[in-house]
């Protein structure tokens, strides 16, 4: 079998040879790259982020990345968002009282984690995936290794709607509940870092990799 | 649900090679870094730390090779500390592999390097190590040391940690050098009062000797708790062993 290619967005800052590396371990073809064609084309797109929401955005829009990370998903291409790549995909992030538009492919604010926990939330943290969960097939009750500050905190989608698949949410808790992870069609995110999980990162990274 | 309390074996490395040995069975070759930290990976190490001891900067290429083969073999988080005075050695760690750097020393001559590695990588690359020891001359009562202890530099432990905190850090490593070797447990007063003044994670080092100590450094405030040569030199299982001492005291662990 070949082993599916994934491109690595690389916007230079950051460990996100983590990534490619770990992508590799876990069965990919990976690559770090700027380059537009091969960001369209790989099998996988992973958008990785560190640093601030608003920083990343800048860095996405520099390249124009939103407009081709939303013609991937419009062709049913797989896109895995990591960390501050999983929080842009909400519709704003504000940080020191400062929002900033996201992507909006889903509905939902990045905000500041409670005033009275340890924060930057670091270190390894249990998740509550639901039953229907792709990405977490096979994993049980593994802990993932999260770093961030901010949150997506509530979850608006409407779940009704008919004509589509409603998204599958995983939840943590620090302070209050939050977004762990979104599985919803071709996009997918998770707050935590799988590249950095251990063998429950690696198992999840093996999952998406499947589905490619 | 709740964040497990991180274990971190801390190994000292010189031009790219363990030193002060370690005393796991069956190693190919006890100085082999990447070796060692699969080894702590698979003992339940929830992170690991290089403490870079070498000392000419024409060797540091050394270290970075050496962050890299082990980057390749082992997916938890890796921190670098030793030698790290700018924004662009941090660039360079982060290139070869590793997830945070430590800064000491050279935070303590110029503060505003934190703030330089901050706005360039975010505060979740950065810990700031701070070698701390009791002393009458400031108002705390800790003081912020250097070289190992021996240099005192008149700057309050305590308010060295706001400061670092505003400034930005991810998290703060307090080393006990009062501590330090003696086998004897933890600084719990230094942990206490470091927590009554920052949020961001603490990791407790210094003088851990046998599990028992680990509970009273978490109860104290710790987030998470780093330790050489007890893992080095005690048996192999010691990691299992501390995380089932902080599993019975009630705290959550991986």
């Amino acid at each position: 079998m070949t082993r599916p290619s994934v491109a690595v967005l690389d916007y230079g800052s950051g460990n996100v040879h983590s990534a490619v590396r770990a992508l590799n371990r876990a069965g990919a073809a990976a690559q770090l790259t700027r380059d537009t064609q091969t960001l369209l084309n790989a099998d996988g797109l992973v958008v990785p982020g560190v640093g601030a929401f608003s920083a990343v955005m800048e860095a996405l829009k520099a390249i124009d990345a939103p407009r081709w990370i939303g013609r991937r998903v419009a062709g049913s291409r797989p896109v895995l968002g990591i960390c501050v790549g999983h929080q842009i995909l909400f519709e704003r992030g504000v940080e020191h009282g400062v929002a900033a538009e996201g992507m909006g492919e889903w509905p939902g604010e990045v905000t500041a984690l409670p005033r009275d926990v340890v924060v930057p939330h670091m270190g390894w943290n249990t998740v509550d995936a639901p039953a229907q969960s792709a990405l977490f097939e096979g994993i049980g009750q593994e802990r993932f290794y999260f770093v961030h500050s901010y949150a997506v905190q509530t979850w608006d989608f409407d779940q009704t709607l008919e004509v589509m698949r409603p998204p599958a949410i995983t939840w943590s808790h620090h302070g209050a509940d939050f977004i762990a992870a979104v599985e919803n069609g071709p996009l997918t995110a998770t707050q935590f870092h799988p590249e950095k999980s251990g063998d429950a990162g690696m198992q999840l990274l093996q999952n998406w990799i499947g589905t490619l | 649900m709740s964040l497990a309390v991180r274990v971190i074996p801390c190994l000292d490395v010189d031009s790219g090679r363990v030193v002060k040995g370690v005393n796991f069975e069956n190693l190919r070759d006890a100085g082999d870094p990447v070796e060692l930290a699969a080894r702590y990976d698979q003992a339940g190490a929830d992170e690991l730390t290089f403490l870079d001891v070498t000392a000419s900067s024409s060797d540091r290429e050394t270290t970075y090779d050496m962050v890299s083969r082990t980057a390749e073999e082992v997916f938890i988080p890796l921190t670098v500390g030793g030698g790290v005075r700018t924004a662009e050695d941090v660039a360079t760690l982060l290139r070869s592999g590793a997830d945070k750097a430590s800064i000491n020393t050279a935070a303590v001559s110029r503060p505003e390097v934190i703030n330089e590695i901050v706005a360039r990588f975010g505060s979740q690359v950065l810990v700031l190590s701070a070698d701390v020891a009791r002393s009458a001359d400031v108002a705390s009562g800790f003081e912020v040391t250097t070289h190992g202890g021996r240099t005192s530099t008149g700057i309050d432990a305590l308010a060295w940690c706001v400061d670092a905190a505003e400034r930005g850090v991810g998290e703060i490593l307090l080393n006990s050098i009062d501590a330090d070797g003696t086998e004897a447990g933890f600084d719990l007063e230094l942990i206490a009062a470091a927590r009554a003044v920052t949020r961001v994670p603490l990791i407790a080092s210094g003088g851990a000797g046998d599990p028992s100590h680990f509970p009273p450094a978490i109860a104290a405030g710790a987030d998470a708790v780093l330790a050489a040569s007890l893992f080095h030199f005690g048996p192999v299982d010691m990691i299992a062993r501390v995380k089932d001492e902080i599993r019975q005291a009630g705290y959550s662990v991986r």
